[in-house]
């Protein structure tokens, strides 16, 4: 999709609580010292009065978040993945999801993708860690269409909701019409040798690596899951059934994330032959982004790669 | 409510406390008698809030950020009229609503759950701020240990408040000096508590007896008419006030009395009554 427009999904974030502020004025925006990085700069720009800056104090950040939910505000707090779901994971777990408080989570900078602040900033953790939390929505969009759409579903969902963003440009490929349903996958392209259900960025780089499959002449279907929780079962299911070989494709740690979620659907309702793509249980690194995509073996070309392998194998 | 009201009213609070530890044969005393008298001030005396405005937005908010000690808040709560007293009965018992630590999930009345320690303040703080936005009147007050200072979470939230200028919050610190691994100057000093808030710039005031209602009183009145900055109220507090046994002992932070240390414990409940002029 080298010819595509590309957008970073945390700019897509900056423009829908932007928008949102204007028809929403329950919607209060929380940051922690990064409003130029999560993009939240927009909505702090236009609506001062219900933006406000918690400094570098993401814990705090997490609570001052629940207490405005108990008083019927709409808070959207924001910062790096790494800070929203690993720093302040147990304030997000006891203040956030025990009381199943109307709080958006809004976590940029996601994945390897951060490029060159390194490991200690790329959160390949987030997914795993938080659909562990009882009732927490966890989503991560694939594009600035999807983005949009998620951001917006998720203000007007009543309950925790993760959103996961990235820093890196990305194509945009959705139509701008889809319809975007919390809990509901897409079927963004059919085949019938393999399916590839991806997430978040990998959404554009599976569907590349469908069109060099094809060439190969395999058949790939291509889902998208941008809701890991509540995860679609029946998309998951019905695909699986069809092509008999499943891949997964995240930008996060095979671990636990869309990976280990797919894989519990299917153990438990159609057990397939399955193949994990993402970071492999080890730290990330300096780099730039799309150095770190290809030397992961997240980009079309490292998926397509070991899709064919898994389907010849 | 006069001040002999309020000493009765307290030790009926210390009563419902005794008797949910001792019903759940679990739980925290300690901390919930020494904060006894803060409790009832806070829900006979100073808050507007009640079992006849949950839900109303205009409500006082309190949240107990040492959640352990919620069978002094549960039991306050009860003689509020919130639920009937033999419910006490129930705490931390399979299916109550008086969960071991207060989930609001559970209990409506609640403003917030709580139980692990520094998380309460920050929430306060969300909800003071909301009144802010919202230029409504409501008053935030929570209640922390002195333990819990050693929670890094507390002093982001008081920078945050002392930054933000939430005059509409109440920071309440029961100050028994004990946490469970013992002296909290042992364990890891959080003294000087006073010229630490005054650091992050919240008006202090210190209560040399924090079961002394004149005092208290004076206090939170000097809080209410504090603008432009938060108050921290630092009482200074017997743990395990009124029973006999139980002052001034870190073992007793959570630990429920057996049969026989129930009776002496309602024993010194009831002479305190009895030096009163009679119960509730």
């Amino acid at each position: 999709m080298a010819d595509v427009k590309k957008i970073a999904t945390r700019e897509s974030y900056g423009h829908a609580l932007e928008e949102l502020g204007a028809v929403k004025p329950e919607i209060v925006v929380l940051d922690a010292d990064l409003k130029a990085s999560t993009r939240t700069s927009y909505f702090a720009a236009k609506y001062p009065d219900r933006f406000f800056d918690c400094g570098i104090a993401e814990s705090d950040m997490m609570g001052i978040a629940a207490g405005l939910a108990t008083t019927g505000k709409i808070p959207f707090a924001s910062t790096f993945a790494m800070f929203a779901a690993g720093r302040a994971y147990e304030q997000v777990r006891n203040s956030i999801g025990y009381p199943h408080l109307n709080v958006k989570i809004g976590a940029t900078h996601a994945g390897i993708t951060v490029g060159e602040d390194g490991a200690s900033h790329q959160c390949n953790e987030d997914i795993a860690l938080m659909r562990t939390i009882p009732g927490m929505v966890v989503m991560s969009p694939s594009d600035d269409i999807e983005a949009r759409k998620c951001v917006k579903a998720a203000a007007e969902y009543v309950g925790p909701v993760y959103m996961r963003f990235g820093r890196y440009a990305v194509p945009v490929f959705n139509d701008p019409d889809m319809k975007f349903e919390i809990g509901k996958g897409q079927l963004v392209r059919e085949g019938r040798d393999v399916t590839i259900i991806a997430t978040g960025i990998e959404v554009a780089s599976a569907l590349d690596a469908a069109a060099e499959l094809a060439g190969q002449g395999i058949e790939a279907e291509v889902i998208n899951i941008c809701t890991i929780k509540p995860i679609d079962r029946e998309i998951i299911t019905a695909s699986a059934r069809k092509t008999g070989r499943v891949v997964t494709a995240e930008e996060h740690t095979v671990i636990g994330g869309l990976g280990g979620a797919v894989a519990e659907v299917l153990g438990e309702e159609q057990p397939t032959r399955m193949l994990r793509i993402g970071i492999n249980d080890r730290f990330g690194e300096s780099g730039k982004a799309g150095e770190l995509v290809a030397k992961y073996g997240l980009d079309g070309a490292g998926i397509a790669a070991k899709v064919s392998a898994f389907v010849k194998g | 409510m006069d001040n002999l009201e309020l000493k009765r009213k307290a030790n009926a609070v210390r009563k419902g406390i005794v008797t949910a530890v001792y019903s759940a044969q679990a739980g925290h005393p300690g901390g919930s008698l020494s904060a006894a008298d803060i409790y009832t001030y806070l829900f006979f005396e100073e808050m507007h809030t009640g079992p006849d405005r949950i839900g109303d937005p205009d409500r006082d908010r309190f949240v107990l950020s040492k959640g352990h000690t919620c069978p002094g808040l549960y039991s306050v709560m009860a003689e509020k009229g919130y639920f009937p007293a033999e419910e006490l009965k129930t705490f931390r018992h399979l299916g109550a609503r008086l969960q071991g630590h207060p989930c609001m999930q559970y209990l409506p009345g609640l403003d917030m759950s709580s139980g692990s320690l520094g998380q309460g303040i920050s929430a306060a703080c969300g909800m003071a701020l909301s009144a802010k936005i919202d230029h409504r009147d409501f008053r935030v007050y929570t209640l922390l240990g002195d333990g819990e200072l050693e929670e890094g979470q507390v002093w982001e939230a008081a920078m945050f408040a002392g930054a933000k200028k939430l005059d509409n919050l109440v920071v309440i610190v029961d100050n028994n000096n004990l946490q469970i691994d013992g002296d909290i100057t042992q364990v890891n000093n959080p003294y000087p508590i006073d010229k630490k808030f005054e650091a992050f710039n919240f008006h202090v005031i210190n209560v040399a007896d924090g079961h002394d209602f004149d005092q208290l009183r004076a206090a939170f009145r000097e809080a209410k008419q504090t603008k432009g900055m938060p108050t921290a109220i630092l009482c200074k507090t017997i743990k395990g006030k009124g029973v006999s046994y139980m002052e001034n002992q870190a073992g007793w932070h959570g630990k429920a009395p057996n049969d026989e240390q129930y009776r002496t414990a309602m024993e010194d409940l009831d002479r305190i009554d009895a030096e009163l002029g009679g119960a509730n």
